[in-house]
């Protein structure tokens, strides 16, 4: 990211609630033009982060600047960012076309110029035509598309969005983050969206920060957050992870560290397979076998400590659910390979969310 | 062992059977819940209203002092005499008065309870507000004759403060005033601002209350300072509930006949005026057809509220 220039930037930014810090010394930069997400599970701190930017919150302490200038007292009025809504807080009383134009009229855009970047910013989130309609009158997508287009109608140098495809059914979900990843290519403006789910996340960033209990545990790429956690936590919340405890870990690796290996890199081999070079491999016995269709979800009961456990995700190339559930109470060999696994440093691990 | 269900026919008692009967036909149930409230407003309350108005088109004889039952236009007429139009108009003004007064003193309260107060001293707020609705309105008023008497907290403090020259120009006022607060229009005015503003904060606070704070934070986000939110967002979102809340005070105050009697001097309010004529003056024609005024009043004020929406969100 060198030679980019930084849009946001947060600077050991507190945000405390009596007891309760919500936002616990959180530094960051976000580049200018890039998708950049904070994702982490609800009270991590990720909406409050969201809302210092956009001025909803003081901060109790540090600083946050907009192209380096300090807008830690300026409110949200005069900053130049907007905001998407997880409720997309439409106002109720307005036309589509008048709650997209209520930027522009509060600068006092002419008419003219106002009318038309109206009627060009409903084009491109495929609303045209909609100008005279109520919210009310409005599908879930279609309130999304508006507060979207509300907001961008303004040309912020920044856009937050708050979880805004958190009321939207799974198809229209999938299918809107591929829009919204497509306006932002358009536009070019930055974009900080904050989301609890760490596909979502994955899918549309250009870097994400992984937030857990008011603190950033690791800011990559999607690529470099899924295949080299940092912490514990980020193994078990960005996908799902086998994290392996030390003492576990000395009989496979030989070093006494928390490591983690994810399910999907683990082949599932014979009892007496080869085992490749710069690999690691241990034995166990299957003690469950669940098939899911594109891919069946194996737990694994190691030999050597009998009350630890390893899941392995393989695809159904050449099963089928007969096949696979055959396996169950067999001897296996795990094969991996060395530089599949991560060593982590301990933080606090998530209830994994299914598989 | 699972043993059998006994047969349909043995398990069926009455109540079982009619509950059968109801499921088959759900409009039985229907009729059965709106039976007592449509006898209740279609027999004893549209009926008596019928009643009252049909009494508009009889007439006293002034020479008997018999009410005439033949169907007679001239009670209805009776209503265009100077001094009828006069108490009709003073009480479509205080009700105007009182309903706007009653408005710019609610909604701060309101705003305030809905948007900063929580917890504890949104409870404390509600509990203030509706407090005065469990004592009974006689001991109200009569504690506020007492506070507006010219010996009262009001005049003592206007004493103390050096402001009685300032209290009496208000009660010197021609048409309003009078020997004291207690006796005057003024008087009048200020106990109905009273004893009607509970019935204006609670719709505003309610409608409010509606308003998400992120629709407020929105309009913030997008560059309104908080004025241009006030008077763009939270106003018109406020407004039915500003309409909700005037329909109580403003009918309350046309129909009431107390607060003008205890307070007010010898020129009547509509409500007043019913009152004599039913009873002193035992003109039943005439009071039943000064009735029919407030009644017409709310009819236009009710369209017009209408019309400005203040019946969408129900």
């Amino acid at each position: 990211m060198d030679g980019k220039s930084v849009a946001v930037s947060l600077v050991n930014v507190r945000r405390y609630f009596g007891e309760v810090k919500a936002v616990d010394n959180v530094s960051l930069d976000v580049y200018d033009g890039e998708f950049f997400s904070m994702l982490g599970p609800s009270g991590s701190g990720k909406t409050t982060c969201l809302r210092l930017v956009a001025g909803f919150e003081r901060a109790s302490g540090g600083q946050i600047l907009l192209h380096g200038t300090d807008v830690s007292g300026v409110p949200p009025y005069d900053r130049d960012v907007n905001t998407v809504f997880q409720d997309y807080a439409l106002f109720p009383h307005m036309t589509v076309g008048d709650n997209v134009a209520y930027g522009l009229m509060i600068k006092k855009v002419p008419w003219a110029e106002r009318e038309q970047r109206v009627v060009e910013m409903l084009e491109l989130v495929r609303l045209s035509g909609m100008e005279n309609r109520k919210p009310s009158q409005l599908s879930g997508g279609q309130r999304q598309r508006v507060a979207l287009a509300r907001a961008l109608v303004n040309r912020p140098s920044v856009l937050l969005l708050d979880e805004p495809l958190g009321a939207l059914d799974l198809k229209l979900r999938q299918q809107m983050q591929i829009e919204l990843k497509n306006i932002q290519q358009q536009v070019g403006i930055t974009f900080i969206y904050v989301t609890h789910d760490q596909e979502e996340a994955l899918t549309m960033s250009d870097r994400l920060a992984v937030f857990n209990h008011g603190r950033i545990e690791q800011v990559g790429s999607p690529a470099e957050v899924y295949e080299r956690p940092a912490t514990t936590f980020v193994a078990g919340f960005v996908g799902t992870s086998n994290v392996i405890d030390a003492s576990v870990a000395r009989q496979i690796v030989g070093e006494a560290a928390t490591i983690s290996i994810r399910p999907e890199k683990i082949h599932l081999s014979a009892p007496d397979a080869l085992v490749p070079p710069e690999s690691y491999s241990i034995h166990g016995t299957v003690q469950d076998v669940v098939y899911l269709g594109m891919y069946t979800r194996y737990l694994v009961e190691l030999e050597t400590s009998p009350r630890a456990h390893l899941a392995v995700m393989q695809q159904n190339l050449e099963t089928t659910s007969m096949d696979v559930l055959t396996i169950r109470g067999k001897r296996v060999q795990l094969i991996w390979r060395r530089d599949f696994t991560r060593t982590l440093q301990r933080t606090e691990i998530v209830e994994e969310s299914g598989v | 062992m699972i043993s059998a269900p006994p047969p349909l026919a043995e398990r069926r008692g009455l109540l079982h059977s009619i509950s059968i009967v109801l499921y088959r036909f759900p409009f039985l149930s229907v009729i059965a819940l709106l039976l007592p409230i449509l006898l209740w407003i279609g027999v004893i309350y549209l009926g008596s209203l019928t009643a009252m108005l049909t009494q508009g088109f009889f007439y006293l004889d002034g020479f008997t002092g018999r009410i005439v039952r033949e169907f007679t236009l001239r009670t209805y007429q009776e209503l265009l005499l100077q001094q009828n139009i006069d108490i009709f108009l003073r009480t479509i003004v205080m009700a105007a008065a009182v309903t706007f007064t009653c408005a710019l003193l609610a909604f701060p309260l309101a705003y305030f309870m809905a948007r900063f107060a929580s917890g504890r001293t949104k409870a404390l707020l509600y509990l203030g507000v509706m407090l005065p609705l469990w004592s009974s309105y006689l001991v109200r008023i009569y504690a506020w004759k007492l506070i507006l008497a010219q010996e009262g907290i009001i005049g003592w403090l206007a004493n103390a403060l050096g402001l009685t020259g300032i209290l009496d120009a208000i009660l010197s006022i021609p048409g309003i005033g009078g020997p004291s607060l207690s006796f005057s229009i003024v008087g009048v005015y200020i106990v109905f601002v009273y004893i009607w503003l509970p019935y204006m904060i609670l719709p505003i606070n309610a409608a409010l209350e509606r308003v998400p704070k992120s629709v407020i934070e929105a309009s913030g986000d997008l560059g309104a300072r908080p004025g241009y939110t006030f008077r763009r967002i939270i106003l018109p979102l406020a407004f039915p509930g500003v309409v909700a809340g005037s329909i109580f005070t403003f009918s309350l105050t046309l129909g009431d006949y107390i607060i003008p009697g205890v307070f007010g001097n010898s020129s009547y309010f509509i409500g007043q005026a019913v009152l004599v004529q039913q009873g002193t003056a035992g003109n039943i024609p005439l009071a039943a057809a000064m009735t029919v005024v407030p009644i017409l009043v709310m009819g236009v004020y009710l369209l017009g509220a209408r019309r400005l929406g203040a019946f969408d969100a129900l």
